[in-house]
Formats: structure tokens, C-alpha cells, sequence
């Protein structure tokens, strides 16, 4: 559905009489399935929004090539924008407009009657949750709606191939989920592609079947959630001892099941285990034959967070 | 014919959205009334030292153009509003032509222009102008044209200066010459012989008078050619920049 190859954008600014050449997106291959779900993670600046502009013929890349929805990006952009539908990180409606006359103008700009149009517009606010909005004003909605009411417009020419940038920045978290909901449908019950950005962990987690991880305008990985998150050398397996006495103890026994470095903090102990739910049974076998009295022990599985630190080196929420 | 579909659209949805501010349509149709009410009486007792008989057949045109011009060059307000709003962007998805998202923006300026003028000319027959009929339409015609121009270009810098502020600024900066240069308010016959050496150069002063010897009804002059050729001139540069400026913009 998408397939890019080394595609490039370098702005030019100018200080004063200086100029310099800033590279926003340094060359990125992207391949994207039909049907999948793909989400593009990094800080606010790593080159997200940069790319997903390009992808959808907003910005001419500086070089590279790339064909989108079986079209080519450079030389058929009209036929890519046909084949896609782009809901932008800053809205894309009138706040003196209404609703529906919004989605019917949009609708018809790719070329259907405003019959067809309204037909379409309607069916999607029903299954977007808008009903009863078509004559509201969009500055007079909650930003949930006037996010769902972005999507709608997105979709109205039923595009086979759906871009979002940051859908949910700035949404509460009800509304967030609601709108994962909306994302997760667009190819449960449509069968559309999806790509999009997002510097929220737990969305790329909730939603993506893989996970483009771009830092400072290259793609550092790309893989499953799950795979990225197992590639951070395993789970975060924590004991608490109770008494000072038993920690040394504990620390051997937690490295025997570890690759990494045991550290301990007071009466806690804590090593990544690969695969630590598994190793749990066995680990605890351990402890009670070297004598450990435990008092609690925690495993949690590794976040995107710790996949970007491991990656970069710089943890995702510092730029966030 | 998509291309004229999709400037319909745009045309259509711009339209209804200034339909739906009152304070727009009042100003609007108030302006031309408090020119020639507050304004043209001043000119009357002048009439014969402007070289004329009649003040208002002088003044009508003048107004007329500097509606089309000041009207026109400030639309880019509504514009950095729309794409703060995303607006643009969303259109600029859509496989719609660049040149229909501008031009249907520009119609409805155009027609606004159209309305004031209407009611511009046909007071000031209320307030004894006189003159040629089809003059009068011709001259209303190069307006109109004239007032496309000039919205493609306030829209063209609209999307370049990006901000309320330095639009405000430019846009200032370029209407007061212009207003002064080009005698729409008093002709420039009246000027020194420097004064009218520097107007020559304003491509909005030979349309001026040709719209004015339009009305009068004076028999066709080089002037008037000049002004049919400055207002083609306009009109496509206009066109050609704006489309430029949508096309490339990546605000």
C-alpha cells in the first residue's frame, strides 16, 4: 500500500545572512501492507508529521521516491490523493461552519454529487457517534467530536488507504479510547490501511499491529509491539526482601536468571529476565531454597518508553 | 469541466459562510452608501474646478475602485483563519485543481464587489450622476476584474506573510500610495507636475481614469485602452501568482 524509498526533506533556513540546511527527514524506507494498522513513533520534531506530508503530496520530497495506494507519489500526486484520506494534526473545518456542510463540500470536491455526498456524510456521523451534529457549528463541538468529525472527512470519498497525524493529542482520556475504537474499526469493519503518527506510547501499543520507531529524521526500527518490547533484554522482574540481610542473597539468585545487571535500592532488588513470566515459577523455587523471605515480587513488561531509551539513548517523554 | 464543479464548491461554501455573519453584510452594503452620502457632497461645490460638470459621475468611479482594491486586498484575514483551522490543508488533499480552490475564494469576493458596486452606481444616478449607460457597464466590468486581481493577490499574500500582523502591515503599507497615487479620490490633474509623474507609474491610475472616461462617455482614448490593457495585465498576473502561492504553499 505504501512502499518508499529513501525519501528525503531538507528545509532551508535562513539566520540572518547564514544559511543552513536543516534535514527534517534523512531518507526513510517505509513498506506498508494492505490491511495493516502501522504506527510512525517518535518525539514532537523526529520527522512524523514531515513524512506523512510527503506521503500524502503536501510537501515534494527533496529526494527519494515512493508509490502510495499504487500510485506514484512525483509523477500521479492527484490520483495518490484520490486513493487517500489525510486527517491532519490541525483540523480540517470552519469554526463558523457547520457540520455537514462541511463534510457534503468536502465530499463533493472529489468529484461525487452533493446527493452522494450527503448520503455518505450521514452514514459516517452515525457510526462516528455524531448523530444530531450535522447542523452544529464545528467551534461549538467538544474536541472529541470535532476530532471524529476530522475523521469523517477523511473518509468521505471511502479511501482505501487512511493517514492521521496525532489523532488524539489533546483529547481526555474518554475520549481518547473512544477514538481508538474509531481507528480499530477503520479496518475491522472497512478493511482500510492506516498509518499514523502518534508520541504516545500506549497508543502505538493499543493500536498498531507495527511500529515504525523514527528519531531525528531516520527510522531506528521497525518491528511488532511486542517484538520491539522484547528486544529491550526482557521484563522488569522486582523483589522486595524483608530484612537487610537476605538482599545480597537475593541479588545472586536474580542474577543466575538474568543477562543484565542486578541493582539494588534498599530492600529491593530488580534485573530485566527475559521472558519473565516464565522464569517466575522457577526463580521462586530459588529464592525459598537459598532461604529469601520475600515479601512481594513484580514483573512488569517492558514499555515502548524503554524500547526508545534502549534505541536512542533518550527517553521519548523528555521531548514529548 | 471539474475544475469549473470544483470552483463552484469552494465558491459556494466561501459564500455561505459570509452569508452568515451579519456584521459582514451590513458593512458591506453600508459602505458605498456612507462614501457617496458623507463624501460626494464635499466634492459637489468643487465640480467645476475638477474639470468637470458633474461630481458624481467623477466620483462614482473613483469609489468603485477603491472598493474592488481595498475590499479586495484585506480578504486574506478569512484565509490565515482557514488555515490556522486546517481548512486549506484539507482541501489541498482533495484531488481538486489549486487554481479552483483560489479562484472559488476570489468569486465570492468578485460578486461581493459586484453587489456594492450595483448599489454604488445605482446611487449615485439617485444623487444626479449621468452618463453613458454602456460605459457605465464597461467601466463596472474592469472593476470587477480589477477586484479579482487584487484578491488573488491579498490571498497569494495571505499564505506568504502567515500572520494577521504583518498582513495588516503590508497591506497598509501598499494601499495608501496607491489611494494617493492614483487619484481615486480627486483626479490627479489637480497634481503638481511631479505628483502626476510619480502616478504615472501606478497601473491603478490608468485604470481609474479609464473607468472615469467610461462613465462620462468620452469617446474611446488611448487611456481607455490602457486601462482595459493594465486591468488584463493585472488579472493575470494575479491569477498566475495566486495559483503559484497554493500550489507551493506548505504552511
Amino acid at each position: 500500500m505504501i512502499h518508499a524509498t529513501g525519501l528525503q526533506r531538507t528545509f532551508v533556513t535562513k539566520k540572518g545572512r547564514e544559511r543552513s540546511v536543516v534535514t527534517a527527514v534523512a531518507g526513510v524506507d517505509i513498506d506498508v501492507a494492505e490491511g495493516e494498522i502501522v504506527g510512525f513513533l517518535g518525539p514532537n520534531g523526529a520527522g512524523k508529521t514531515t513524512t506523512l506530508r510527503m506521503l500524502t503530496t503536501l510537501l515534494t520530497p527533496t529526494a527519494g521516491t515512493a508509490t502510495v495506494a499504487g500510485h506514484d507519489l512525483l509523477t500521479d500526486p492527484v490520483a495518490v490523493r484520490r486513493s487517500i484520506g489525510y486527517v491532519s494534526q490541525s483540523g480540517s473545518t470552519g469554526r463558523q461552519a457547520r457540520g455537514g456542510e462541511e463534510i457534503v463540500s468536502h465530499g463533493m470536491l472529489y468529484g461525487v454529487s452533493a446527493q452522494h455526498a450527503t448520503a455518505r456524510g450521514r452514514e459516517l456521523f452515525d457510526q462516528l457517534d455524531l448523530d444530531g451534529l450535522w447542523d452544529r457549528k464545528t467551534g461549538d463541538m467538544s474536541g472529541g467530536q470535532r476530532r471524529r468529525l476530522d475523521i469523517a472527512m477523511g473518509l468521505v470519498h471511502d479511501p482505501r488507504l487512511v493517514f492521521l497525524d496525532e489523532p488524539t493529542t489533546g483529547l481526555d482520556p474518554q475520549a481518547r479510547a473512544n477514538l481508538w475504537e474509531h481507528i480499530s474499526d477503520l479496518r475491522e469493519k472497512r478493511g482500510s490501511t492506516v498509518f499514523l503518527t502518534t508520541h504516545y506510547l500506549d497508543e502505538a501499543d493499543a493500536l498498531c499491529d507495527r511500529i515504525l520507531v523514527i528519531d531525528r529524521g531516520v527510522i531506528v526500527a521497525s518491528d511488532t509491539p511486542d517484538a520491539l518490547k522484547r528486544s529491550v533484554s526482557g521484563d522488569l522482574v522486582s523483589l522486595t526482601v524483608k530484612g537487610g540481610a537476605d538482599v545480597a542473597t537475593a541479588a545472586t539468585t536474580l542474577a543466575a536468571v538474568s543477562e543484565g545487571e542486578v541493582s539494588t535500592d534498599g530492600l529491593q532488588v530488580s534485573a530485566r529476565v527475559r521472558d519473565g513470566g516464565q522464569e517466575m515459577p522457577d526463580l521462586l523455587r530459588s529464592l525459598d531454597i537459598a532461604g529469601v523471605d520475600l515479601d512481594s515480587i513484580a514483573l512488569s513488561r517492558p514499555t515502548l518508553d524503554d524500547v526508545f531509551l534502549a534505541m536512542t539513548g533518550r527517553s521519548l517523554r523528555e521531548d514529548a | 469541466m471539474s475544475f469549473v464543479r470544483d470552483t463552484g464548491i469552494v465558491f459556494r461554501r466561501q459564500l455561505r459562510l459570509s452569508l452568515r455573519e451579519p456584521a459582514w453584510v451590513a458593512i458591506g452594503l453600508l459602505q458605498p452608501v456612507l462614501y457617496l452620502v458623507l463624501f460626494g457632497p464635499l466634492l459637489k461645490p468643487l465640480a467645476a474646478q475638477l474639470g468637470t460638470t458633474n461630481a458624481y459621475t467623477l466620483f462614482v468611479p473613483g469609489l468603485l475602485v477603491q472598493l474592488a482594491i481595498f475590499g479586495s486586498l484585506f480578504v486574506g484575514f478569512g484565509l490565515i483563519g482557514e488555515v490556522r483551522d486546517g481548512v486549506i490543508e484539507a482541501e489541498r488533499v482533495t484531488p481538486a485543481s489549486r487554481t479552483a480552490l483560489l479562484l472559488g475564494r476570489v468569486a465570492k469576493d468578485v460578486l461581493t464587489l459586484a453587489v456594492q458596486g450595483a448599489i454604488l452606481i445605482l446611487l449615485g444616478f439617485a444623487f444626479g450622476m449621468t452618463g453613458s449607460p454602456i460605459g457605465i457597464l464597461l467601466g463596472y466590468l474592469l472593476a470587477l476584474l480589477l477586484t479579482g486581481a487584487v484578491a488573488c493577490a491579498g490571498y497569494a499574500l495571505a499564505l506568504t506573510v502567515k500572520t494577521e500582523d504583518s498582513l495588516a502591515a503590508v497591506a497598509n503599507g501598499v494601499t495608501l500610495p496607491i489611494l494617493l497615487l492614483s487619484g481615486i479620490l480627486l483626479p490627479m490633474t489637480l497634481a503638481p507636475e511631479w505628483l502626476q509623474a510619480v502616478s504615472n507609474v501606478i497601473p491603478i491610475k490608468h485604470i481609474v481614469d479609464g473607468i472615469r472616461n467610461l462613465f462620462a462617455g468620452t469617446p474611446w482614448t488611448a487611456g481607455t485602452t490602457w486601462a482595459v490593457l493594465w486591468t488584463a495585465v493585472l488579472v493575470i498576473a494575479g491569477v498566475w501568482i495566486g495559483t503559484r502561492t497554493f500550489r507551493r504553499q506548505n504552511a
